[in-house]
């Protein structure tokens, strides 16, 4: 374990926190590795109500995990006047009222920093599998094509691909570290111009498209960035474009890709993520040039023991006043 | 020029084809019922043989062809071509080096992720409704994995340097060590494969190299181990590798070439921890034509009497 203090405190000592979730396997592991430096408090371990439960215990927790994707509403934050920090345990926090969190000051944290790597060779994947045709031509071998129909159709090369990455946060950073050493040529989008950056930058989503061979959306979910992944821009991508989606699925309109996909208007795409999952348009299934995927980027049990350490580690910091880390900036 | 007899061994790329009809006096080998037909027919009037990685040129065949004076083959593997006979018979010999190396590294890549990631096995499990009644398993993360490459030539180093990208540990074992690189030498191929998770088969085919994969290096490999090979399918013992990937006794495997091609062992189609691809390293649209471009480059330049421009002898 690489948490930076041991545990030595009695129990009474411990710093109470709240764990918001729906049970899951991933859940219940955090749990017990939480229980080892902190005084949990879980409404499911409770007979009572979750409205009595919050009323004897919320008042004084100054942090809380909200674990996997379960919703955090502006109605249940108000009911922890003490709040100061609200840790996620995944990327995307589009099920939490950030704009909320934002007016009440609490800090925020997300997964981004434990997710980046996993997110990002998952988003090279899809890229480089539909280019490269690596899954269609694994079915074709497996069904006993090869002898009878002979060669493969022929994939394009990776080098020289002009790639966009929409959002240039920790993940998009690290999926253009990737792609640039595959010889793709990068460019971004984001709600700013990052400094640090050495990739061209373009102020809208559309320009970009319009100067790309593929998109990789991977920006967080927002009012403000649904569908923005609209018509428009998949047609600037152009016949041979691909988009990559390994965000959210509401970042691309879905039911506009799969028709420009079926038409033959849009060149293929890679989806770890649907509009509503698990459903995925059955038109898709028939296609070669999109690769599909259960939203699994990060079902790794390195990304898992990576967002544990995070979690923890953070909450640690929180209560000896130290700096946090993969802190969700509010716009 | 365009007396010139070109003897294309197989179909390769209609691109190629094209130009090779274009420019010289082309023999298609698959356009007669048997070669023993052909060299009947034939044989006096080839003065080139274009082969690929299914049919090159050995030793019969250059024994059949009296007034052959080169050898341009289009692949950078040399294996299917009997290079002492051409040395012997004083035969120049091209390949395609270079212009493919990109592809077939990011190949390599494309094996390594999809295999580890189980994206294949995860588009499968989408397109047959599986993700409606239940979520999909656990993958395994590439970044930062130990990656050991057997043969650090053009190939091996570009896969190499696409590895540290992904901030993977890299080692590698080649018949000396090579100067000026950071990455660690094993000059034993089985401590290279106990100490990689990810072991890539990226050197030429010899004698020496024939199954150079064996089950020796297989098990040291190991069952968190996976083998990834674009080199060729003599490089591993297939057997071998088969019994090791039914047991258990490997993690698994991305392959792209194989022993007997286009045939494969049918009890690989039932395994979710391989990938399987139709020799398909160099097969983009934009190597294929760079390739035909290269092939024909040195033909001219030998029929001009030119350098060429790509010589292996």
């Amino acid at each position: 374990m690489s948490d930076n203090s041991t545990c030595s405190s009695p129990m009474e000592e411990l710093h109470p926190i709240f764990l918001h979730h729906l049970p899951s396997s991933f859940s219940v592991l955090l749990k017990t590795r939480l229980q080892a430096h902190f005084h949990v408090l879980d409404p499911c371990d409770s007979a009572e109500p979750v409205s009595s439960f919050l009323a004897s215990h919320a008042h004084s927790v100054r942090a809380l995990v909200c674990a996997v994707l379960t919703p955090l509403t502006a109605e249940t934050l108000e009911l922890f006047p003490s709040l100061h920090l609200l840790v996620g345990t995944s990327s995307g926090l589009d099920h939490v009222d950030l704009d909320y969190c934002r007016r009440r000051g609490i800090t925020v944290t997300n997964a981004s920093v434990a997710f980046a790597e996993d997110v990002a060779d998952h988003a090279v994947t899809l890229l480089i599998d539909v280019l490269r045709r690596i899954s269609a031509a694994d079915r074709f071998v497996r069904s006993g094509s090869w002898p009878v129909k002979g060669d493969y159709p022929l994939g394009s090369k990776l080098r020289g691909r002009r790639v966009g990455i929409v959002g240039l946060g920790t993940i998009g950073f690290q999926t253009a570290k990737r792609l640039a050493s595959l010889g793709c040529l990068i460019s971004y989008t984001s709600r700013s111009k990052k400094p640090s950056a050495s990739f061209a930058y373009y102020p809208d989503v559309l320009e970009l498209a319009s100067n790309s061979d593929a998109l990789i959306v991977c920006c967080p979910l927002t009012q403000e960035t649904y569908h923005i992944i609209n018509e428009e821009v998949m047609r600037a991508l152009g016949k041979r474009g691909v988009v990559v989606n390994v965000g959210r699925g509401p970042l691309i309109d879905e039911a506009r890709m799969v028709e420009l996909l079926v038409q033959g208007n849009l060149g293929g795409a890679g989806l770890d993520v649907f509009e509503h999952e698990p459903k995925v348009p059955k038109e898709l299934f028939g296609l070669d040039n999109v690769v599909l995927s259960p939203h699994c980027a990060v079902i790794t049990p390195e990304s898992f023991q990576a967002v544990q350490d995070l979690t923890v580690n953070n909450l640690i910091a929180f209560f000896a006043n130290k700096p946090l880390v993969s802190v969700v900036q509010f716009q | 020029m365009d007396q010139f007899g070109v003897l294309m061994t197989c179909p390769v790329f209609p691109y190629l084809e094209q130009e090779l009809d274009r420019r010289f006096k082309l023999f298609r080998l698959w356009d007669f019922p048997s070669k023993s037909e052909f060299l009947g027919h034939h044989s006096g009037s080839v003065r080139a043989v274009v082969g690929d990685t299914k049919v090159g040129a050995d030793s019969e065949l250059i024994e059949a062809l009296p007034r052959l004076e080169i050898v341009s083959s289009y692949s950078v593997g040399l294996d299917r071509i009997d290079l002492e006979k051409c040395k012997e018979r004083g035969i120049r010999v091209t390949n395609t080096p270079d212009v493919l190396t990109e592809d077939v590294a990011d190949a390599a890549i494309a094996l390594i992720l999809t295999l580890l990631r189980k994206v294949c096995v995860a588009d499968a499990f989408v397109r047959s409704g599986k993700w409606m009644s239940g979520d999909f398993e656990l993958a395994s993360k590439f970044s930062g994995k130990s990656v050991g490459i057997i043969g650090l030539g053009r190939i091996g180093s570009a896969i190499a340097k696409r590895a540290e990208a992904f901030n993977c540990l890299i080692s590698y074992h080649s018949r000396s060590p090579k100067p000026h690189t950071t990455y660690r030498y094993y000059s034993s191929v089985v401590d290279l494969a106990r100490n990689s998770q990810i072991l890539v088969v990226s050197c030429s085919l010899t004698e020496e190299t024939r199954h150079i994969i064996n089950r020796e290096v297989i098990d040291a490999l190991g069952p968190k181990g996976v083998l990834i090979n674009i080199g060729r399918g003599a490089h591993v013992d297939e057997p071998e590798l088969l019994s090791a990937l039914l047991e258990g006794r490997i993690g698994g495997a991305g392959l792209d070439v194989f022993e007997k091609e286009p045939e494969v062992a049918e009890e690989l189609f039932e395994l979710e921890n391989v990938v399987l691809l139709p020799h398909v390293g160099s097969d983009t649209e934009e190597t294929s034509k760079a390739m035909a471009d290269l092939l024909i480059g040195n033909l001219e330049a030998y029929f001009l009497k030119k350098p060429l421009l790509t010589a292996v002898i």
